[in-house]
Order: structure tokens, then C-alpha cells, then sequence
């Protein structure tokens, strides 16, 4: 199967050919970087139709048989999100090309936008703790760079803090990966997995579990770790937030919290109580605060972290019920997440800020970026028939099923929190309209077919999102993610089983 | 030539880099080429030939040391060998040895990578090319540097 | 034992390090030891009593070395946190240019 190297090694390449002629023939770096992410788009679309009719898909690096070598596994999981990721960044690539216009050097921007996503879909397909590490930091060095893109004051500063307090949590990762390969003596998360089925209350183990949870807590913007999240995404430009807070997040937070926590170590009351506890921090930390903020930004930035809450919480409650809310909320998130940080970049460039109290007639000005923004918006507050209400639907629901009603009780609180911010901070931006404050000079005009086209596109599934709950090909990939969740240690024999 | 003098260190470092460059860049290579059977390989021949380049930046000042290797050379040394490297991988992923059929017969990929020389020398200049490259931005970017002025 | 116990220790140093200090520099250089203190720690579980270098030249037998696993796992780490390291000192030089101070309780526009 040697579709699924080609996923990581395509950006990869993407981003040395554009080091090499970027600087030469300005407009190829976009050209290159569009098609390469289209490749990739392909592929994964690829991957998943062949995983959704029940293969795990392995490639084993170099021929060396596992556990001596790498192999690269997509079973559903990894495909679902590889599809969402995917797509998230070719919209974002795409509106990139009409963003960063009135930016220099920018070439550099795309070799490292391509180098992100190499890292994020390394991340994704790898069965290698140690080579997720690895994709997990180059991800990451990318976005720290991303972030200082703009080299102003508040971007270098945003940079430093985020580059700090990640650097601090890939450290504790790395000593996390160092106390389980010396206690398992393998670096391959299958023969980990059934080496510590027999293991699991050994107090290595929860040493171990509590230095994943931290650092891995820091990548997912969990609280108490979420400091990083409003500075980087205020301070950087507007595809770069999308990408970080739609897929960054989950890929590198909550993707890898999943997978060692449910397939490696396996998950017991303890960690759940843990997850729990944080999630239920974080949905009302992110909420409560995002009331007072005036920057649009930091208004998305809070509430990123309060849906992050959600989705965790579905994980926490690890009924099948629970875990298919959180995964079908993780989807949805990206989407509006995503389409929401695109149409704050949208409203920037009309209104000419970022200040809530300045920001007035959107929709006047140009209705698409009103429109889309406004369907994120509902659907993001839980407003049916959009996507997101079914997804805070289901974890409620699963909240009730596990025998928690407070959790259910906080949840519906949160979600009628989220409501009454996102009104708060777009209605007057959207819908008033007010002379004082129209700005001469630009306006609609400055939304380019680049940037229209992917709101538009992201608006359009965020809408129908909703309708993969229904029987069908999507609802297949949901379900077997979901049963490679759920069925925990046993990932090690189907991976085992594929391999031969 | 009397600019030329003024600028950088003092006279006896001058000399010593000029007569020791070539053996420093020589070790580096020697270092990288015999990754595998002593402790070595790519990523510390490239640091040291780093540091001979870094070295003669500091003896002679940034002008003379950037005319006589451009930065441009070393972008275009750095994403040939990253390239590279990138392409190594990619044919290792069907088992290496597809043939291929060109102008001379047809030749196997792996054949031609299949000493313990190329994958060395594309590190070696990779690493040595990135870590000279930040070494020119960061001295770019200061502005205390006894050249200015 | 206590090696390790000091690696561990060593690794407390430099988050310490990393919290408490007001100065960039010394940050990137608290994040450095850290780094340099989880590094140390995954080649010395790698460690086997009277081993030597895992090195298979042609006329050696493979009983008696020292774990090579580890040692491949570093090299991959330090070339990490180099970069890391790299990046946060370009960062941390703009910064200085912009803001005058290298004091990071006066980096405070973002607020909120």
C-alpha cells in the first residue's frame, strides 16, 4: 500500500521546491502549494474509501518488519481525521493565496504552511510513539515560525510565549517516551499496547500517564495548559489561526490523547476522571471568558478552547455513544472553527479591524463573508438543523446514558453560554449598520475570489454536516473510528493482523 | 586591500584560518564518510564543515566571507540536498529497486544509492548549509557588528 | 539509580529555570537544559553493563553493546531541539529589536 507515505512525503517535497524557486518566480510558491495539498486531498479521500470497507491500511517503512521498523497504519480513525485534515487545509491554502497578498517574502510562508501539514499528516498515519514525536515537532516548529509570520510586536511576542510553553510540553513527551520505552522496551505503540495489557496499574504507568496528559494537555490547549491559545491566535494572520485552532488542535492534542490513552495504555476510571476534569474546566474557563474579550480573534480563540472542553468530555465518557459525539463534534468543529477564523480574516480586511466596538455593517458590505459567518456562528452555538447541534446532542445525551446528569447539567450551561457570547460579539458587527463607522477607501472590494471561494465552500458543509449521522459512506468511516476507539488494547492484534 | 585589512580579526587569526580551512572541512568530510564504523556520520560532518564556514565569517567579516560563498549558493546547495534526500526516501518505499528504463539501458535507483557515500554527503551538506545559513541571518540581523561602522 | 534520580533532577532545574526567571535568554537556556536533561535520560536507559559502542564493524560480535536504540533516538531529538533552540533565539533577537528589553514581565501588549 504505498498511498500513505506519499501523504507526508508531498508536502514534504512541496515545501523543499518552494525553498528552492520560491524566491526566484514569486508566484509559483502558491501554485506548488495548492497542487501539492490537492494531491494530498486525493489521496486521503482515497484512503478513506478503502478503509471504510473495514481494512487497516499498513505500510511498513523500508520493508522492515514491525516492531524493528516504522510502519505508517491508517485505520478509521486516522482516516477520518486524515480526510478532515486534509480538507481544512486545502481551504485554507486556498484563501491563503487571496490573505497574504500585502505580506512579503511569500514564499516562506507557504514552505512552512507545507511543512505543517506534513507534520500533521505524519502525525495521523504513524504506529511509531517515537515518530509521532518526531511529525508532532515539526508541526509544531512550523506554526511557532507561522505565528512570528507577520513580525510585528504582538506576533513576536505571541511567538515567544507559545514557542516557550510548547517547547516545555514537547520536553515532557519526550521524558513520557522515555519512561515507557524503558519499562516496555519497544517504541512501536501496537507491541507496547500488548506488552502493557498486563501491566497497567504499575505505578510507572500512571507516571507516565501523568506526563502524557501534560504534555499532551499543552498541545490540545486544555485547561490549566491553555495559556498559548488566545496570544497565538490573536497575533498571527488569519489561515494561519484557521489552521491552527481546526486542525492543529485536535490532530496534535486530542488525536494523540485518544490514541495513547485508549490503544496504548488503555483507559481506566482514573484517566477518565482525569480527562473529565479537565474537559468540564475548560468548556466553563473558555466560555466564562470569552464575555469580556473586544478582539474577534480572542472572542474564537475562548471559545475554541470551551468546544475543545466538549469534545474532551465526550472522550472522557468512554461509552461508544460518548466517543461518537466527540468525534462527530471534533468534525464539525474543524469546519466552523476553521470557516469562522477565515471570515474574522474576511471581516478584518472590510472593516479595516479587529476591535468589536469599531466593527459594523459585514453583511452590507459583503454578504457571503456575512452569510458564512453567520452559519458558523449557528452552528457552532448548537442551533439545529445545523451540524453542531447533533454533536452537543449526542455528548449530552451520553453524559445521561453514563449515569452523570451534572456533567449534562454543565454542558447544556456551557452550550447556552456559547450562544449568548457569539451573539454578543457578531450580531451588532453583522447585522448593524452605522455610517460613523464605515471606513473610506476599502470595503467588499477587498475579498478576493481566493478568499470567497473556501468561506464558501466551508459554509456549505458546515450546513449540511448534519446529514453524515445519516447511513452512508461517511456514517461508516464515524462508526469504525469509533469501534477502533472503544475496542482499546485490541488496536494491537488488528494491527498485528494487518501487518502480516 | 587596506579595507580588507581593517576588517575582522587581527593579522594572526587571519593567517591561521586561511592555512587550517581546508584541513577543518577535510575532517568534516573524513567524519561524515565514516559514520559506520566509528562514532560519526552525517549529522557531525556537517556541524564541523558548519564551523569552518562559520569560522572564516568571523576571521575575515561578513563582506569578504558572503562574496566568496553566496547566500543564494547556499539555499540552492541546501534544497538540492534536501531534495534529495526527500527522493532517496521515496524510492525506498516499493522496496528501492524498480527498474527504470532511460537512455543507457536500464538502470535500477537503488543501484546508484547503494554505497554508503550519498546518503552521508546529502546530510552533511544539508546540515552544514542550514546551520551556515542561520548563522548569516543572525549576523545580518544584528546591528552591532564592528563592520558597520 | 541516581543517575537517573539526577537526570530527573536536572530536569526540575531547568523548568525552574524556564518559570521563574525574567530574562529571554535565560528562558531559552532553561528550555535548553530541559531538553538536554530528557535526552540524557533516554540514552542512559539505554545503558548495559560492560557495553561499548554499538558499533557492527565487520570482525565484531553483537553480544556485549550498549542499546542502539536510544542512541538513534537522540540524534533525531537534539536535531530537534536545535531547531527549537534556533528558532527562539532569531525570535527573541526581533524581539529586543522592537521592544528595547529583554525583561519579559515589560513584553506585555497583548493583554487580556
Amino acid at each position: 500500500m504505498a498511498l500513505l507515505p506519499y501523504v507526508v512525503a508531498i508536502p514534504l517535497g512541496a515545501a523543499f521546491l518552494i525553498l528552492l524557486v520560491g524566491r526566484r518566480f514569486k508566484a509559483s510558491s502558491g501554485v506548488i502549494a495548492v497542487s501539492a495539498v490537492f494531491c494530498v486531498t486525493t489521496l486521503s479521500l482515497r484512503i478513506a474509501s478503502m478503509v471504510a470497507t473495514g481494512k487497516i491500511l499498513c505500510f511498513k517503512m523500508g520493508n522492515w518488519q514491525p516492531p524493528f521498523g516504522i510502519p505508517l497504519v491508517a485505520d478509521g480513525l486516522s482516516a477520518l481525521m486524515l480526510v478532515i485534515a486534509s480538507v481544512v487545509g486545502l481551504l485554507v491554502t486556498i484563501y491563503s493565496v487571496g490573505y497574504i497578498r500585502v505580506y512579503t517574502d511569500r514564499w516562506k510562508y507557504y514552505a512552512l504552511m507545507m511543512l505543517m501539514i506534513a507534520g500533521i499528516n505524519g502525525v495521523l498515519l504513524t504506529g511509531d510513539i517515537f515518530n509521532l514525536f518526531v511529525c508532532l515537532e515539526i508541526a509544531s516548529i512550523a506554526t511557532y515560525a507561522l505565528v512570528a509570520y507577520g513580525l510585528e510586536d504582538e506576533s513576536l511576542e505571541a511567538s515567544f510565549k507559545y514557542a516557550v510553553m510548547s517547547s516545555v510540553g514537547s520536553c515532557f513527551i519526550l521524558l513520557g517516551i522515555a519512561f515507557l520505552y524503558s519499562f516496555t522496551s519497544t517504541l512501536n505503540m501496537a507491541d507496547m499496547a500488548s506488552t502493557l495489557v498486563s501491566h497497567r496499574t504499575d505505578k510507572v504507568v500512571y507516571f507516565v500517564s501523568a506526563l502524557f496528559m501534560m504534555g499532551f494537555g499543552l498541545k490540545a490547549a486544555l485547561v490549566p495548559f491553555h495559556a498559548w491559545l488566545p496570544y497565538a491566535h490573536s497575533a498571527s494572520p488569519s489561515p494561519v489561526s484557521a489552521m491552527l485552532s481546526g486542525v492543529s488542535i485536535k490532530v496534535l492534542g486530542i488525536y494523540a490523547i485518544a490514541r495513547i490513552f485508549y490503544n496504548v495504555i488503555g483507559i481506566t476510571p482514573a484517566v477518565q476522571s482525569v480527562i473529565i476534569t479537565f474537559a468540564v474546566l475548560s468548556m466553563i474557563t473558555g466560555a466564562v471568558l470569552a464575555f469580556g474579550q473586544k478582539d474577534i480573534k480572542r472572542v474564537f480563540a475562548y471559545s475554541s478552547i470551551s468546544q475543545i472542553g466538549f469534545i474532551a468530555l465526550g472522550l472522557g465518557i468512554s461509552t461508544p455513544l460518548g466517543l461518537t459525539g466527540a468525534i462527530f463534534y471534533l468534525l464539525n468543529h474543524s469546519l466552523f472553527k476553521s470557516l469562522l477564523f477565515l471570515g474574522a480574516g474576511s471581516m478584518e480586511r472590510i472593516t479595516g479591524t479587529r476591535d468589536l466596538s469599531k466593527m459594523r455593517n459585514v453583511i452590507e458590505s459583503s454578504p457571503l463573508t456575512g452569510y458564512a459567518t453567520l452559519i458558523g456562528a449557528l452552528s457552532i452555538s448548537g442551533i439545529p438543523p445545523f451540524g453542531g447541534f447533533w454533536g452537543k446532542l449526542l455528548i449530552i445525551f451520553s453524559c445521561l446514558q453514563a449515569g452523570r446528569p451534572v456533567l449534562a447539567i454543565v454542558a447544556v450551561g456551557v452550550s447556552a453560554l456559547t450562544i449568548a457570547y457569539y451573539f454578543k460579539a457578531l450580531v451588532p458587527a453583522l447585522f448593524g449598520n452605522d455610517a460613523a463607522f464605515r471606513v473610506a477607501g476599502i470595503g467588499g472590494k477587498r475579498i478576493t475570489f481566493a478568499m470567497a471561494a473556501p468561506m464558501a465552500v466551508l459554509a456549505v458543509l458546515t450546513a449540511v454536516a448534519g446529514l453524515i449521522l445519516l447511513p452512508g459512506t461517511a456514517n461508516t468511516l464515524l462508526k469504525g473510528s469509533v469501534a477502533v476507539l472503544s475496542s482499546g488494547i485490541g488496536y494491537a492484534e488488528s494491527i498485528f493482523g494487518a501487518i502480516r | 586591500m587596506n579595507e580588507a585589512r581593517d576588517k575582522g580579526m587581527t593579522l594572526i587569526v587571519k593567517t591561521v584560518t586561511r592555512l587550517t580551512l581546508g584541513f577543518i572541512l577535510l575532517y568534516g568530510i573524513y567524519i561524515a564518510m565514516s559514520g559506520h564504523e566509528s562514532p560519526g556520520g552525517g549529522f557531525a560532518g556537517g556541524v564541523i564543515i558548519a564551523l569552518s564556514l562559520v569560522h572564516v565569517m568571523l576571521a575575515f567579516g561578513k563582506e569578504v566571507a558572503l562574496k566568496r560563498l553566496h547566500s543564494y549558493t547556499v539555499r540552492i546547495f541546501v534544497s538540492l540536498a534536501a531534495l534529495t534526500f526527500l527522493y532517496i526516501a521515496v524510492v525506498s518505499f516499493d522496496g528501492g529497486c524498480v527498474p527504470v528504463k532511460s537512455f543507457f539501458g536500464s538502470i535500477k535507483p537503488c543501484e546508484i544509492f547503494n554505497n554508503e557515500l550519498t546518503i552521508p554527503f546529502c546530510e552533511m551538506v544539508l546540515v552544514g548549509g542550514v546551520l551556515y545559513a542561520i548563522f548569516i541571518a543572525l549576523v545580518l540581523l544584528s546591528k552591532t557588528d564592528k563592520d558597520s561602522e | 539509580m541516581t543517575v537517573y534520580i539526577m537526570c530527573l533532577a536536572l530536569f526540575s532545574v531547568g523548568l525552574y529555570c524556564v518559570l521563574r526567571k525574567r530574562n529571554l535568554i535565560k528562558i531559552i537556556i532553561g528550555i535548553g537544559i530541559m531538553e538536554y536533561a530528557a535526552n540524557l535520560f533516554f540514552v542512559l536507559v539505554g545503558y548495559r553493563a560492560q557495553g561499548r559502542a554499538p558499533i557492527y564493524a565487520h570482525d565484531q560480535v553483537i553480544e556485549k553493546m550498549v542499546d542502539p536504540l536510544p542512541q538513534a533516538v537522540v540524534l533525531t531529538s537534539i536535531v530537534i531541539a536545535l531547531a527549537v533552540t534556533l528558532l527562539l533565539v532569531t525570535i527573541a533577537m526581533r524581539i529586543y529589536e522592537k521592544y528595547g528589553t529583554f525583561d519579559i514581565t515589560k513584553i506585555d501588549k497583548l493583554k487580556g
